[in-house]
């Protein structure tokens, strides 16, 4: 099955338009704090931050700063203790379908074939008629992933790259607004994810999509990124805010330049130390 | 195209190969294994009889129990006295397990679902399963009779807590990202227990109803043997107390046939509904 996918290195040279309303800010997050009351722990502080339409932000830090918080406040998950939380010009109040999410497990349902599972959130929303209406549009993301051969396969024998990619494809279905990653390819290996990093960009460029990625990888986060937020914690706040000039398409050779390794080890130096000790 | 004779390797000159083997107690194939198993017990149980090391009172020959399981099949295949008794016994068995599992499964979900459940139900679940179960006999015949109703009360009675403990296990067996995906696809509580919680939580399920099935049959024999009626138990204690030694041995090996059915059959069930997750093998039955 995985000789059959398609060939990146053409695709990723094809020209990509941006569109007309492109910069419109998406996501807007105003002082933003989050205590949990239970410990009195400051988790977020002043967090501010925009998106704009077809953005690609990403946030790092070290494990306890914060960032897993932010991106559950911004997915509806919990509600922020102060502070102005916007998609779309409307307050997020909760889950909405506007909202994509990925975590670091692909989280299919095993009981589900790969194309059940794409339409999952089209079920779960709409009931059962929408989400038959709904396979041919997921037939037709299963191929923009190279799982086209795969639709009808359960989870149990993808290997772990296919399972993220149909995830990936569970969260377009909805054509969401904004994409929210929490370390999606943090559990695969480092070719599969050098592979998948390169596939998503090729996936973001072709939609416009506006995305958020939470990672402790600094160098997946500047190959990714239009512009990278660095987080330390107690209480968790954005330390610095860091735009990466590479031209897109990225490829993985720029890894090597000398350009890409300044951002990284400027990014290095902001990090919380404590985290890694 | 690569030929089979060229996928073939075969060592040559200047190899260094060496066979590695399992030891022999691994390199048993199961057939021959069972049968050197039974042989060897029979066997056994053959000299410790045949040397009159203990009395046949205590311990009927192998060749008497023989004699006495082809009697009793006779007995069951000509609708006999054996045959009523294990209809009534399997009756019991059936309608307990079938109660045990509507039970433990509302009182589970409760438990696994619920913070109520878990705060305030599962603590007194706790402390009925911790009392001798088995002395709750004499009440059940005090309030149902000597029929079968007392019987199927305690063996219900008995197979209902490990469905709950299970079932409320499984609940919990979803991770958080499952549920978080759920919530962020803005699935109601219902949705979420009905299209992720339960199936998630199926395989913990089926293993409380193999310790069900299990359970039923000791509670619906223990309840004949203190109760009395038409079953299997009673036919087994009126037996001892003639010291037919060689019937109680033939009812028993019968009555383990019918709590094999009911395992193979949870077993099947499970094949079928959780072809997912192949069940641990354990001896190859689930």
């Amino acid at each position: 099955m995985r000789g059959t996918r398609p060939d990146l290195a053409s695709r990723q040279t094809g020209e990509f338009e941006a569109p007309a309303d492109a910069h419109r800010p998406v996501y807007e997050i105003e002082r933003l704090s989050k205590v949990y009351p239970r410990n009195e722990l400051r988790a977020l502080d002043d967090v501010n931050l925009v998106l704009g339409r077809g953005e690609f932000a990403s946030v790092i830090g070290s494990s306890g700063c914060g960032k897993s918080t932010l991106l559950k406040v911004m997915a509806g998950l919990i509600p922020p203790t102060s502070g102005r939380v916007v998609l779309e010009q409307r307050p997020v109040m909760g889950p909405r379908a506007d909202i994509g999410m990925m975590f670091q497990q692909a989280t299919l349902l095993p009981w589900k074939t790969t194309l059940e599972n794409v339409v999952l959130p089209i079920e779960v929303r709409r009931g059962r008629a929408a989400a038959r209406d709904a396979t041919a549009r997921a037939r037709e993301l299963l191929e923009l992933v190279g799982l086209g051969e795969a639709t009808d396969v359960y989870p149990g024998e993808l290997s772990g790259g296919m399972a993220q990619r149909a995830a990936i494809c569970r969260m377009l279905i909805t054509d969401p607004a904004v994409l929210l990653l929490d370390e999606p390819f943090s559990a695969l290996d480092e070719l599969t994810r050098d592979f998948m990093n390169m596939e998503f960009q090729r996936i973001c460029m072709e939609r416009h999509a506006t995305a958020f990625l939470v990672t402790h990888s600094i160098p997946e986060a500047v190959i990714l990124s239009d512009r990278i937020y660095v987080m330390q914690a107690n209480p968790g706040h954005i330390a610095d805010v860091v735009d990466i000039g590479l031209p897109r398409p990225r490829t993985l050779d720029m890894i090597n330049t000398a350009r890409f390794g300044e951002i990284v080890s400027h990014i290095r130096t902001k990090l919380d130390r404590e985290g890694f000790l | 195209m690569p030929t089979a004779d060229t996928l073939r390797a075969s060592p040559g000159a200047g190899d260094t190969v060496w066979v590695e083997r399992d030891p022999l107690i691994d390199r048993i194939p199961r057939p021959i294994a069972i049968s050197m198993l039974v042989f060897g017990v029979i066997g056994l149980w053959w000299l410790v009889t045949g040397l009159a090391i203990v009395s046949p009172i205590i311990l009927p020959s192998p060749a008497e129990t023989g004699a006495d399981l082809v009697f009793v099949g006779d007995n069951l295949r000509s609708g006999g006295y054996v045959l009523d008794a294990f209809i009534t016994t399997t009756l019991t068995v059936i309608y307990a397990f079938l109660i045990a599992v509507g039970l433990g499964f509302f009182l589970g979900t409760l438990v696994g679902e619920t913070k109520f459940g878990e705060r305030a139900v599962m603590p007194l679940l706790v402390a009925i399963d911790t009392m001798p179960k088995v002395a709750f006999a004499p009440l059940f015949i005090a309030w149902l009779g000597f029929g079968i109703s007392s019987k199927v009360a305690l063996a219900a009675f008995i197979a209902t807590f490990p469905i709950v403990v299970s079932t409320a296990a499984g609940l919990y067996a979803a991770t958080e990202n499952e549920r978080f995906l759920f919530k962020s696809m803005g699935a109601s509580r219902l949705q979420t227990l009905v299209r992720l919680k339960l199936p998630t939580g199926l395989p913990y399920f089926f293993t409380g109803l193999k310790i069900a099935a299990v359970g039923v049959m000791a509670g619906a024999i223990t309840g004949e043997f203190l109760g009395g009626g038409k079953g299997v138990g009673a036919l087994i204690r009126v037996s001892a107390s003639q010291l037919d030694t060689p019937r109680v041995f033939s009812l028993i090996i019968y009555l383990s046939f019918l709590g094999l059915a009911m395992f193979m059959f949870v077993v099947w069930i499970q094949r079928t509904f959780v072809f997912w997750n192949k069940p641990d093998k354990v001896g190859g039955v689930g």
